[in-house]
């Protein structure tokens, strides 16, 4: 690593990553076994899969440079307050419809910032985003297509889908706030200022969706709170029960 | 008296990967290097994907293998970069894939052919298949269903 930054902007940036990986890796992971057909089924534990792999990467970082800790740690010994996701991640999965566009608006946002990411002046945050961003480009492929299959669908799944966008579209404001963390990446040239990538997400976002049929909602309004850790939704914590319930109960427990 | 490393890459290749066992790891393209430190010997591996659960299983069979070959000091270290591709199948690998029944990877981004018929009548069912690394594609000919070992 080339660059000095403080350790703590790092470690916060690095959390932002790997929090949105593991929590939507979660909920998608949700689905397994109940998916509406097998292909999906197959598809959306995939997905979960690559999620949960890129989190080892981005947490097992975070967690080196505060003090050694695993990325394990950091996933099942944390409390709500202390992720720093965005909301749209942690937010139920609903019907297999709002599922999907939840994992599109994210996919596309995360396929660009992963691209910015290769050329960061840190070699280990350039080497994370490449390995995932080519696991996100079939994730990308693979929502927009179905966003645009169900959108442009029958009365009954535009329906939902529309309906799907106008409850999740609140949530995608927070993935471009900046803040002094984001500043301090940028100086060191670690990462890019989150605003800079809303063009080119809007006229992805908008080109998919305009193929689905479908219409996006005017209002500005952005639910934040996720990526700062000042609040969280209250579906974050009954999440955590879940997820972190065997290493809570059983302190230390390994396969 | 220390094995060459020729001689450990070749034991290398008779491991299989676990979820496609008709290929090598060294087919597979994910053993990035074989070097002697000292006693130990250090064996590189990249992952195919970052979450695939055959990484570990991998890992381990490597070292049981070389183990067997009398090699008790052995090291696996992970290297995420350059970040593995399937660039790196083998020729060999690639063969076997086919008779095997998994269309082996094109950079067009879709199976050459039905590696069960040869026809190249084929479509794409879902880019996610039975293992993180194949793609569900099915022949619209002899209509059997098949995976294909998707190009990243």
């Amino acid at each position: 690593m080339s660059v000095s930054v403080s350790n703590d902007a790092l470690h916060q940036f690095l959390l932002r990553m790997g929090d949105n990986t593991l929590i939507l890796g979660h909920r998608v992971s949700e689905w397994c076994g109940h998916a509406p057909v097998l292909e999906e089924d197959i598809a959306l534990a995939n997905t979960a899969l690559d999620l949960i792999g890129q989190t080892q990467m981005w947490l097992g970082l975070a967690g080196e440079i505060d003090g050694g800790k695993s990325a394990d740690d950091l996933a099942f010994l944390r409390d709500a307050w202390d992720f720093r996701n965005v909301l749209l991640v942690e937010v139920p999965n609903g019907d297999f419809g709002r599922t999907l566009m939840r994992q599109f608006l994210f996919d596309a946002w995360h396929s660009i910032m992963l691209g910015r990411l290769m050329t960061s002046a840190d070699d280990r945050v350039a080497a994370i985003a490449a390995k995932a961003s080519k696991e996100v480009a079939y994730h990308l492929e693979r929502s927009g297509g179905t966003v645009v299959g169900l959108g442009d669908g029958t009365e009954e799944s535009h329906a939902r889908m529309q309906e799907a966008l106008d409850y999740l579209w609140p949530y995608v404001g927070e993935m471009f706030a900046s803040d002094e963390v984001d500043a301090q990446m940028v100086a060191a040239g670690i990462a890019p200022n989150p605003t800079d990538l809303r063009e080119e997400y809007d006229a992805l976002v908008g080109r998919i969706l305009t193929q689905a049929t479908l219409s996006i909602p005017e209002s500005q309004f952005a639910h934040k709170g996720g990526r700062d850790g000042r609040m969280h939704t209250e579906h974050l914590g009954h999440l955590l029960t879940q997820m972190q319930w065997l290493q809570r109960a059983y302190p230390g427990a390994k396969w | 008296m220390q094995s060459s490393t020729d001689q450990i890459w070749s034991w290398l290749d008779a491991v299989p990967d676990p979820e496609i066992p008709v290929i090598s790891v060294v087919d597979l393209g994910i053993v990035r290097g074989v070097r002697w430190d000292a006693g130990t010997l250090v064996v590189t591996v990249t992952p195919t994907y970052s979450g695939c659960p055959a990484t570990s299983v991998i890992s381990m069979d490597i070292e049981t293998a070389l183990r067997d070959h009398g090699i008790s000091e052995v090291r696996i270290e992970t290297s995420i970069s350059p970040a593995w591709t399937t660039d790196w199948l083998s020729e060999k690998g690639r063969a076997k894939l086919e008779d095997y029944g998994i269309a082996p990877p094109q950079p067009a981004g879709g199976p050459e052919r039905c590696p069960h018929c040869g026809s190249k009548a084929v479509e794409k069912v879902s880019q996610f298949g039975s293992t993180p690394c194949k793609a569900h594609w099915r022949c619209t000919d002899c209509l059997e269903p098949f995976d294909y070992f998707k190009c990243i």
